[in-house]
């Protein structure tokens, strides 16, 4: 599948690239996953990634760490163009984000004692608290089957949240763990 | 220096972030405000709505906006601001390129190997927890002035859990909330 410039589309040029993961970056609000069915009909309907591939490309992008829409441009960029077409697809995925925020940046800097903005945000403070919660909810459920699990998210909030626990060291120490478990258990089903 | 800090908080904050957009908040929570105190907690609060409404991944957003806000709020001039933004988005992004390339290298189709598994079984749970953190951390007083911040919590909270309804609009509406009652 991922097989560098051997793919099955004629040579795309960088400059397409670009402006097909500007148009992803430029649209994908609200985070990556809104926007999967966009992402997809953009890179299908060019032939970059064929339907069957798809979610092979959404499971390594979820795998590797990062930001799902940017993992999908740089495995799509790769795969069209290879090392060049990656940080081209990069660059075009991350630019839009990155110039409307430098301009809200710079400008709001200016606007942030005025009285209609104070208002609007005290209302907005909680809304984002619930946005948070939200996902936190969705994940624990879909990743939370078996008690041990609850008890892994229970522990990491708390560490977290009334302790101040670096979240580095509590995904480091999991991450260890879960292989260490995992090894484990191979390697009994082997015997 | 401040460039140099930007840069390695923010290739950690990439490094780690595991499940996508909302995973990297409680790890930008705690490196930016809990670690260097470089914002409060209402202001990250702020920049997590401004993310939100505008288009782009949540974390290049955020990243965008603290590198501005961090290397300004020092007193630095627009030019240098700009390019604290560049270094904490540059920086949030770098580990998953290099990571996706190593990827596309040794794997031919993706494998669903016991151990990948196996690990995915534990930190799954963990990301979970850590972003409730991050949900339970903003709950401050400045966040929450009164009982009508409740009340816009709750409703928010429900119609994000049990509707389609856009989060864009919600804070939108939100905001136009805060208008009519503050």
């Amino acid at each position: 599948m991922m097989d560098g410039e051997k793919g099955c589309a004629p040579r795309v040029s960088l400059w397409e690239l670009f402006w097909v993961m500007f148009k992803i970056g430029a649209f994908t609000v609200g985070g990556g996953y809104a926007m999967l069915l966009v992402i997809q009909r953009e890179l299908t309907s060019r032939k970059w990634i064929s339907e069957e591939d798809f979610p092979d490309l959404i499971a390594l992008s979820q795998a590797a760490p990062g930001l799902l829409a940017v993992n999908i441009s740089i495995f799509a960029g790769y795969k069209v163009r290879g090392n060049a077409g990656a940080v081209v697809a990069t660059l075009g995925s991350c630019m839009p984000p990155f110039l409307i925020i430098l301009i809200i940046a710079a400008v709001f800097g200016g606007y942030a004692d005025n009285p209609y903005v104070v208002k609007a945000f005290k209302g907005m403070r909680p809304a984002v608290v619930a946005l948070i919660a939200v996902p936190m909810i969705k994940m624990a459920r879909a990743g939370c089957k078996a008690w041990w699990q609850w008890a892994v998210a229970a522990v990491a909030l708390a560490l977290v949240a009334f302790l101040e626990v670096s979240p580095v060291y509590i995904l480091v120490v999991v991450i260890v763990i879960g292989v260490m478990f995992a090894v484990l258990r191979e390697g009994r089903g082997k015997q | 220096m401040i460039f140099w800090e930007l840069f390695w908080h923010f290739f950690i904050i990439g490094l780690f972030t595991i499940g996508g957009g909302y995973a990297m908040l409680p790890l930008i929570r705690h490196e930016v405000v809990a670690e260097h105190r470089w914002i409060t907690d209402q202001m990250f609060t702020d920049m997590v709505a401004i993310s939100q409404m505008t288009p782009g991944p949540i974390g290049i957003n955020t990243a965008t906006y603290i590198g501005y806000s961090v290397v300004h709020g020092m007193g630095y001039g627009q030019f240098l601001s700009v390019l604290g933004s560049f270094t904490a988005t540059f920086a949030v992004v770098l580990p998953s390129f290099l990571i996706v390339l190593a990827i596309c290298r040794v794997y031919t189709r993706f494998n669903h190997s016991t151990i990948f598994t196996g690990t995915m079984s534990w930190l799954r749970p963990c990301v979970a927890g850590l972003i409730g953190a991050a949900a339970v951390i903003l709950i401050t007083p400045e966040n929450f002035i009164d009982w009508k911040s409740w009340v816009i919590f709750v409703a928010s909270f429900l119609v994000t859990m049990f509707t389609k309804f856009n989060p864009i609009l919600t804070l939108l509406v939100c905001a136009g909330i805060g208008l009519l009652v503050y």
